[in-house]
């Protein structure tokens, strides 16, 4: 009964024409990786990311939109159009740089870390689990760790729990709720590794006006300290406060 | 690097994660015998013929899954047949349950059970440690799943058994295991044989499946589709190895129905020529 | 949803439990039922045309054309599908937006592809850069739609295909000696006769759909399975009102028994299609039931 509304709204898609309305800028984000981006009990993208895109949306006057989509197929569909920036606590790689451009970072350069199950787990030469396509699998597939694989990054961190593997190698911000929350069923194990540039948005090459207006509004939210107010906010604890 | 220096490090990538010399004496002579691959994937600079070398690699795992859970799959499809067809309340219902359970649903979520419940019996038990692994639990749940698809099949194929022929058998005093082995076991093998070569074919197509889910992959050890999708993620550009990946399967489909049909005709060598049927599949009532 | 649940940390089990599950977020999850329902109501006609199409093109008499049906049917079907769920969105994407480029602004100078990325003029650009979000999860949804009817229209295809050569020659014969032309006996003696050998094959092939759909999510549309990730996974308190362990073993049970029930259900009602075709059928179970109807 949904059926003909859903065909004839396609078809209507399909050929659609008419002056382009104000440009809505579509923002995509994986909306599995809390406290950057998740999504809450009403549904909706939520997160530090949320909240620091919508802050410059807001003083850049755009109108955006939030758009869920897979880690795996993030950039592809972001060359390919189907969306315009990326805010998913991508880290700015020297591989991504050569097909997307990205925006000034909007949080510092990140330590990824280890949490295992216990404190003297064997984590440098041990298996280690992590995130498939991310920057931390590619670091522990050049360690002497054994690495394993896994869809998303919660899964990552199961396998820690079913022991499957003996740490979990993720991007430390993420880790730390996991491990505060634990009750002490996870730890912090080694020192935090600083792998990558900074996270920031990312946009399509050549995109330079939308990226100038994101820089723009990310040099003024550091300049006047409402980004590093986020930052605390989404990311304080007692042993560190990241800050620009 | 050329193409052959790529094919010497990453032709048995998905195997070995790492170079092994072997030492040995023989004859009086010491050998010294290199086995293994590259540690590192390819991070830069990819290139064709690394993607179709990796990739290939990664089919010695879709191969080892589909010929394993095949011919371990094809004994335990006719006991379960046999149980479906059994007059046994005791041996038909868990026949039929194993059936309905593993046809009526996606091998997509039996992958994800079969992890958790791997998990959950590795707890209880550490002799299930190794069922974690996919090369070991995935292919289980493989196993289990193509047995109730060629029970299905076979059981179709022994209820259209020709009358005439366990007649016949009943005639030469055939009974009990002689007249299943000698009479009933052949036809129904004959009979089920073109949809049999179908199954095959999807169970190969099923095993892209093992490292997708559930599963994951150890020291980026995984099967075609995970270097194909490693490869897409790296250089962010998923028409070459995609389509790399299809070439492999429909090469290895062609292979599967030239043995299958080989072994069709050995199947029906008895009958007049006239009577043959060619391995054609083509009502396709027998897809999975 | 309900009122008593403002405070959810302060429930008993069964009302946390009644709260839990009526969440916003949880709605998306039933709503995903819904999407793979619809999904499969309009890919199934959908790729029976596809099957159609391709069976003709595969049975012409013009060489060029059966060489087309018939490597489609083949290359689909020797490919598992989840290698073209991987790039099938992004192709068709990019080749509608192609096409509309090359229609509506023939003025535009700057390639279409440049640094990696596929750029079309603004206003060929699918969705619409400024449409709601709405149009962008239904064409999201038309894509998905449109790749599963592809492939298993190769499928269908190669069902149809046999089918039309499993009804008896002397039929088409007697048409002919009618005075019917090839077209004519096509029309209004081989289709009409051949779904009730081609039935079995589309049952078959109605069950192999039915269980693709755990698949997707791959073409970028949240589904079931999507879902019961996200819901399933472990929840700490400080991101949602919520908090529970590992879950996604129930939630893939759920799915379990819901893939159990859709498929059992379509094996009763295609059952009983089967009979209502076999109905006057020259065949051994149409011929069994006139016997039955006699006696």
């Amino acid at each position: 009964m949904k059926t003909p509304i859903i065909a004839a709204a396609a078809l209507g898609a399909l050929v659609a024409t008419g002056a382009l309305a104000q440009d809505v800028v579509r923002i995509g984000t994986e909306g599995a990786y809390a406290p950057y981006n998740y999504i809450n009990d009403a549904g909706q993208v939520d997160g530090f990311e949320r909240e620091l895109g919508d802050a410059i949306c807001e003083r850049a006057g755009l109108t955006c939109e939030w758009v869920m989509n897979d880690w795996d197929s993030i950039i592809p569909n972001l060359t390919s159009g189907n969306y315009d920036v990326i805010m998913a606590a991508m880290t700015i790689t020297d591989e991504r740089e050569q097909v997307v451009d990205f925006s000034d970072a909007y949080y510092p350069p990140t330590a990824s870390a280890y949490a295992a199950d216990a404190e003297d787990a064997n984590y440098e030469s041990g298996v280690v689990s992590a995130q498939t396509a991310t920057i931390q699998a590619a670091y522990i597939a050049e360690s002497g760790a054994t690495l394993l694989e896994f869809a998303n990054p919660e899964e990552a961190v199961q396998a820690v729990r079913d022991g499957e593997a003996d740490a979990v190698f993720a991007d430390y911000d993420y880790l730390v709720p996991l491990v505060e929350d634990s009750d002490g069923a996870l730890m912090f194990v080694g020192d935090e590794v600083p792998i990558g540039g900074g996270i920031a948005a990312a946009f399509r090459k050549g995109d330079d006006t939308l990226r100038g207006q994101f820089d723009a509004v990310i040099e003024a939210m550091k300049a006047d300290g409402s980004l590093n107010e986020m930052l605390a906010r989404w990311f304080g604890d007692e042993s560190r406060v990241p800050a620009f | 690097m050329t193409c052959w220096e790529t094919i010497q490090a990453y032709a048995l990538r998905s195997v070995f994660s790492d170079r092994f010399t072997w030492d040995f004496t023989l004859f009086g002579h010491d050998f010294s015998l290199a086995l293994g691959a590259e540690k590192l994937l390819p991070r830069a600079d990819f290139d064709l013929c690394q993607q179709v070398v990796l990739i290939g690699s990664g089919m010695i795992w879709n191969i080892y899954f589909g010929v394993l859970t095949l011919g371990a799959g094809f004994l335990l499809a006719t006991l379960v047949a046999v149980a479906r067809g059994s007059r046994n309340p005791l041996l038909r219902k868990p026949a039929e349950w194993f059936i309905l359970v593993f046809r009526g649903s996606p091998l997509f979520i039996q992958f994800f059970f079969g992890y958790f419940c791997f998990l959950a019996l590795k707890t209880a038990h550490p002799a299930f440690a190794p069922f974690t692994s996919a090369a070991l639990g995935a292919a289980v749940v493989l196993f289990l799943n193509t047995a109730a698809y060629s029970a299905e099949i076979f059981r179709g194929a022994l209820l259209s058994i020709p009358k005439g022929d366990t007649e016949a058998a009943d005639a030469y005093g055939l009974s009990g295991w002689p007249r299943f082995r000698r009479i009933v076991w052949p036809t129904m093998l004959r009979l089920a044989w073109p949809a049999y070569t179908n199954e095959a074919i999807f169970l190969f197509h099923s095993t892209t499946l093992v490292f997708f889910s559930g599963f994951p992959a150890t020291s980026q050890r995984g099967d075609a589709l995970y270097y194909a999708s490693y490869f897409a993620d790296k250089t962010f550009n998923p028409f070459v190895p995609y389509p790399i990946l299809a070439g492999y399967f429909i090469l290895l489909t062609l292979i599967i129905i030239g043995l299958f049909g080989v072994m069709n005709r050995r199947l029906n060598r008895h009958l007049p020529e006239a009577r043959r049927a060619r391995l054609r599949l083509r009502a396709g009532q027998f897809l999975r | 949803m309900f009122e008593f649940c403002t405070d959810p940390g302060q429930l008993d089990r069964l009302a946390w439990m009644a709260c839990y599950l009526t969440t916003t977020k949880h709605m998306a999850i039933y709503w995903s039922v819904g999407t793979v329902l619809i999904l499969l109501a309009v890919t199934a006609p959908a790729a029976l045309l596809m099957g159609f199409g391709g069976a003709m093109a595969a049975r012409s008499r013009i060489a060029p054309v059966s060489w087309l049906g018939r490597a489609y049917i083949m290359i689909v079907r020797g490919v598992p599908d989840i290698a073209f769920f991987m790039f099938f969105v992004i192709a068709l994407d990019q080749f509608f937006e192609y096409i509309r480029h090359e229609v509506k602004c023939p003025g535009w100078t700057e390639p279409i592809r440049q640094n990696g990325n596929f750029l079309v003029c603004p206003e060929a650009k699918l969705p619409l850069s400024s449409a709601p979000q709405y149009i962008h999860e239904i064409y999201g949804f038309t894509l998905a739609v449109i790749t599963f009817a592809i492939i298993f229209g190769a499928f269908a295809a190669n069902v149809l295909y046999g089918a039309m050569r499993a009804v008896p020659q002397a039929q088409i014969e007697t048409a002919e000696a009618y005075g019917m032309s090839r077209r004519q006996a096509f029309r209004r003696i081989l289709v009409p006769q051949m779904w009730v050998y081609a039935l079995p094959g589309l049952s078959n092939l109605w069950m192999i759909l039915v269980k693709a759909t755990p698949l997707l999510f791959l073409l970028g549309v949240q589904d079931l399975v999507y879902w019961a990730r996200e819901l399933g996974g472990a929840k700490t308190p400080r991101f949602t009102d919520y908090p529970h362990g590992d879950w996604r073993i129930w939630y893939f049970l759920a799915l379990l028994v819901f893939y159990l029930v859709l498929t059992r259900v379509s094996e009763i009602a295609l059952d009983r299609l089967m009979v209502r075709l076999t109905r006057g059928q020259a065949t051994s179970g149409g011929e069994a039931q006139r016997k039955a109807m006699i006696a």
